[in-house]
């Protein structure tokens, strides 16, 4: 299973690709959310504009077997949704690390990045 | 449960052997998916799919009383069997309450056999006892059947292909029990046409060593016709599809027959167990329905949450819900009051999610052919 070194991640299996200044970032789901979770049917958000704590629920996504809440890895407003989940939420399944991303975000405390985990910390935890 | 108290099929390693996603499912260590739901849905829906149902249990009850003991246990009428039919029915709790569904197989007068829902065996086994006023001769045969189901359009060309057996003219419920020997070698096999998908196909019961031998042979055979393995995930969407109720869900000892929209298995004309109780139900009538329905807007039903009306009252619950793979909406059933305005194909109806009402449409199944 991959999980890009360039990334961020949260206990709740979502990755965060931040842009060079720290100020923006890109959210979606891991490899393991998304088997996890089987046939993505949709992805359900309607934050776009508002202000998220970290922590917080941004979305959600149903799958065929089950639905799983989103939850913002750092507090931020979520600044646009990826337009191509709407037609192919399949792109979760099938690239979660690229076309499959779900939102952008501008990170209103980008202090908050360093608590999230690396690619190994995340790793090591769901393997354990 | 921990894992290593799961029980195992005689599939277990070929599943595992290809990839499956393998879930916890009533005490069985069972394949969910073995790629995408999605693609397995459809498989059977236009080609087939092989399932390892072999968790579900059987009960033989044989003697000269075998017929007297069914007929008072289940709400069919088993009077209707002759050799070589099956029926559809299920037992009740003198109060009406459904103890499990099953199919009922008549081999002889003499000797029939009860296939019965893997969670509910230890259950069912022990009320079959306490209910075996008649003295039938009863053998959970369960530990020692293995059965595989294969479903969909092109199920009977793959098995006459594997084994050279053409079930072509097998009717519906109807199953023979070859010659030993005859297919695929076995000593001993019954193919059933009967399953839960809404597709034409055959249910193999067999002894668990020749398990692992019929699922190659027919993959094998199936190969160019499209016919993939397929899990627990897809027989869930696959059922809801055709409208059939999955017991634990749709149907518990707290709902009865009747309100089930089971009355075409529920002979009234006759007594068993729960037909008084069933009997005064009836001339009230329900107070509840189960209904199919179809979502208008995008959104998933989940076992558990709120039927609504459209003013808002909360008037039932979700028992099953999925996404539809053929519709392409989310689809469901649930409990509403008796009342036509909730009941009749065309009501309107809301689902409840987070508060948010979602529109749906009460239809009748098999939903995958409502237009």
């Amino acid at each position: 299973m991959q999980f890009p070194k360039d990334l961020k991640y949260t206990k709740e299996h979502e990755w965060v690709r931040l842009s060079a200044d720290g100020k923006t970032g890109t959210v979606g789901i891991t490899e393991f959310a998304q088997q996890e979770l089987g046939d993505i049917v949709f992805v359900e958000i309607d934050s776009v504009g508002s202000q998220v704590a970290k922590d917080e629920v941004f979305g959600s996504v149903e799958a065929v077997k089950t639905v799983s809440e989103l939850f913002m890895p750092v507090s931020g407003t979520v600044a646009e949704i990826n337009p191509a989940l709407d037609g192919n939420p399949e792109l979760v399944n099938s690239d979660p690390y690229g076309e499959g991303w779900m939102i952008r975000i501008e990170l209103s405390d980008p202090g908050e990045a360093s608590d999230l985990l690396s690619a190994d910390d995340y790793a090591s935890m769901i393997s354990a | 449960m921990d894992d290593t108290s799961l029980r195992l099929t005689p599939l277990h390693g070929e599943h595992v052997a290809l990839g499956a996603r393998m879930m916890p499912f009533a005490g069985f260590d069972m394949p969910v998916q073995y790629g995408s739901i999605i693609d397995e849905h459809f498989a059977v829906r236009r080609a087939a799919g092989l399932f390892d149902v072999s968790h579900m249990g059987e009960v033989m009850v044989r003697g000269p009383h075998a017929a007297a003991f069914i007929q008072r246990l289940v709400s069919n009428d088993v009077t209707k069997l002759d050799d070589g039919k099956a029926m559809y029915s299920v037992m009740c709790r003198p109060d009406g309450g459904i103890v499990d569904d099953l199919l009922v197989y008549r081999f002889a007068e003499r000797e029939y056999m009860l296939v019965i829902n893997a969670a509910n065996v230890a259950g069912d086994f022990a009320w079959m006892r306490e209910q075996n006023l008649a003295g039938a001769e009863l053998e959970d045969i369960s530990d020692r059947t293995a059965l595989l189901a294969i479903q969909g359009p092109r199920a009977f060309e793959i098995v006459a292909k594997a084994s050279g057996l053409d079930l072509a003219d097998l009717a519906y419920y109807r199953f023979v029990v070859p010659p030993t020997g005859s297919f695929l070698g076995l000593d001993r096999v019954i193919l059933s046409h009967t399953g839960y998908t809404g597709e034409r196909g055959l249910e193999i019961y067999c002894d668990p060593d020749d398990a692992v031998r019929v699922w190659r042979a027919l993959l094998e055979a199936g190969r160019e016709s499209g016919l993939v393995p397929t899990g627990l995930g897809a027989r869930d969407t696959l059922r809801l599809e055709a409208g059939y109720c999955l017991y634990g869900n749709d149907i518990t000892t707290e709902t009865n027959p009747l309100e089930a929209g089971l009355g075409w298995v529920t002979k009234l004309d006759k007594d068993f167990v729960g037909s008084d109780a069933l009997r005064a139900v009836k001339t009230r009538g329900p107070a509840r329905r189960l209904v199919a329905f179809v979502l208008e807007e995008r959104g998933i039903p989940r076992h558990g949450y709120e039927i609504a009306d459209s003013a808002g009252t909360v008037i039932g619950e979700v028992t099953s819900g999925t996404q539809s793979p053929v519709l392409g909406k989310g689809i469901g059933m649930g409990y509403v009051p008796n009342d036509a305005s909730f009941t009749a194909p065309g009501s309107r109806i809301h689902v409840l999610n987070r508060g948010k009402a979602m529109s749906a449409v009460v239809a009748k199944p098999p939903l995958h052919k409502v237009s």
